[in-house]
């Protein structure tokens, strides 16, 4: 596994995984969004979890994240099992980690600068002049130091996601989650959101969890795949085992066929019988 | 078609009920995780400017225009018996009592509140609250509480101001405009109006209705769909029921208050 080249620190395969959701399920109601999964996350790694949309992969991030709990199943991240964490433990988890949602969730009402140094305000007591190197640190790793007195309205979509990505490592988190992190972007946003995804979690330690359907632009820097189809993980492996794969749902996602085991059309009477055509043949 | 009708209604009655039910515990909750919101004046302050000093302009010119309204109405009222001089205790007991507290509350539901409701709402439709929660921070400490006690802090003086206002626009016209004498306008004012009767029972008053807006205006935001269509239905349905509420809650408390006053 190409991974294992970024987990040099860590000294055994068994303290390695960060995260470890074992036989998890959830359910909205009577609808079962996840059923049974199983997935490791070991540090230093990014790992992507793909499938098409609405299959349950921004779910799973909302479980590791301890926002929902799991049916039945566990979920442990370092150790600790989320789902048994009363309101403090949780809180005191998830200052190690990071989210960056779908489209950035900065707070509107505040410059960018404040948007990195939110966490660092509400949760250190650093004194001002610490804190503002911090922050310009943290945009500068993402190229954004000079749009520090930019308002969130003012950013693009990618500038947006990058200035979430710099919020989100304001703390150093160990693990870093991304929900559709490449949803929108151009091609150039694309690579520069790609490679910075992979270098902050080499340079900074971290282990990423990035939850997308671009199979592509993720294949090229993601360590670990896991796919998700209808609740369930239908394939994982290496970004190279899943290139070659050919277990039809995999070759279909992968190269971006209309159908497939997906199919293109939404469960429906037969076509002849909506348009009322076997009527007119009787 | 009649079964459908009546587990219709079944439905929407049990829905209504656990809305209820929620608002209760969300009005629970946000009192218990007050405490940041006093800790941390700073952020009611700030949220004291957006919803109370923001709504000045419009509370200052209707209490106005209110009072000189009452100004005109009252005289042509009161001249009919010949006690013209009586115009300044009208204008200020109506105020005071009534109207201070009830418009400047339904004015504060469609200014302020709505404001709150489609912040609230917007900010869970972008996720911010949601990124707040993974941030460790609570929204309801960080959010939501400051805007409730900046909401009921706003509200009396709001209400104070209007009434000040009205008397003010009142004595306007009755004095200057149509030459009732100022004199008596003023003390018979003074001797009229009672302190806690009258002063005391109207801030009791606003502070109610401060506390009924803004809690609804906060659990309509945070309970909103988080959608173009939920939060624009949420921020109606702040208008509409805090108003009502307003109305409902104005004439439970006249009910109890002016009991045997004369």
């Amino acid at each position: 596994m190409s991974g294992f080249g970024h987990c040099l620190r860590v000294k055994s395969l068994q303290d390695d995984t960060l995260v470890e959701i074992t036989d998890a399920t959830f359910g909205y109601g009577v609808r079962q969004v996840l059923k049974g999964i199983n997935l490791t996350a070991r540090r230093g790694q990014v790992v992507a979890i793909m499938g098409s949309s609405g299959c349950g992969k921004t779910t799973l991030l909302r479980l590791i994240g301890g926002q929902v709990r799991a049916g039945q199943g566990t979920v442990r991240v370092a150790g600790e099992s989320v789902g048994e964490l009363d309101r403090a433990g949780l809180y005191r988890l998830r200052r190690k980690m990071g989210m960056l949602f779908q489209f950035g969730a900065l707070f509107t009402d505040i410059s960018v600068f404040d948007n990195v140094a939110f966490q660092l305000r509400e949760h250190t007591d650093l004194p001002e002049d610490a804190i503002r190197d911090l922050v310009l640190m943290k945009l500068h790793a993402v190229g954004l130091r000079g749009a520090a007195d930019l308002m969130p309205s003012e950013l693009s979509g990618g500038m947006a996601r990058r200035v979430a990505l710099a919020r989100a490592i304001a703390l150093d988190p160990m693990l870093v989650m991304y929900d559709e992190p490449f949803a929108g972007l151009d091609p150039i946003s694309l690579g520069v959101t790609g490679n910075l995804i992979r270098r902050l979690t080499d340079t900074l330690g971290l282990t990423s969890l990035v939850v997308t359907h671009d199979v592509q632009e993720s294949l090229k820097i993601v360590d670990y795949v896991y796919f998700v189809s209808e609740g369930v993980i239908v394939a994982e492996g290496t970004a190279d085992e899943i290139r070659a794969s050919t277990l039809p749902y995999v070759h279909q996602f992968v190269h971006g066929e209309a159908d497939g085991p997906m199919p293109f059309h939404y469960p429906a009477p037969t076509y002849a019988e909506d348009l009322g055509l076997e009527a007119q043949g009787a | 078609m009649l079964r459908r009708s009546i587990e219709g209604l079944g439905q929407r009655t049990i829905e209504g009920v656990w809305r209820i039910g929620f608002a209760a515990r969300f009005f629970g909750v946000m009192l218990l995780h007050s405490g940041t919101a006093f800790q941390r004046f700073g952020l009611t302050i700030r949220e004291m400017y957006f919803s109370g000093v923001l709504s000045l302009i419009i509370i200052l010119v209707s209490g106005l225009f209110v009072g000189m309204v009452l100004g005109l109405q009252g005289y042509e009222t009161l001249q009919r018996y010949g006690s013209e001089s009586a115009l300044g205790t009208l204008v200020a007991l109506s105020l005071v009592r009534e109207l201070g507290p009830v418009l400047a509350g339904l004015l504060f539901a469609s200014r302020a509140g709505s404001a709150i409701t489609a912040e609230i709402g917007l900010m869970k439709a972008t996720e911010q609250l949601s990124a707040m929660e993974m941030m460790a921070v609570d929204p309801i400490a960080r959010v939501v509480a400051p805007r409730f006690w900046a909401g009921v802090i706003s509200m009396p003086v709001l209400a104070a101001l209007f009434s000040a206002m009205g008397i003010f626009g009142g004595y306007l016209v009755g004095v200057h405009l149509i030459g009732v004498d100022e004199g008596s306008f003023w003390s018979q004012m003074q001797g009229a109006v009672d302190f806690e009767q009258d002063i005391l029972n109207g801030v009791i008053k606003s502070v109610v209705f401060g506390i009924a807006i803004t809690t609804i205006a906060l659990f309509e935001g945070y309970d909103a769909p988080p959608t173009a269509e939920g939060v624009s239905g949420a921020t109606t349905r702040t208008v509409v029921t805090s108003s009502l509420a307003v109305l409902a809650l104005d004439f439970a408390l006249t009910a109890f208050m002016f009991r045997g006053i004369n």
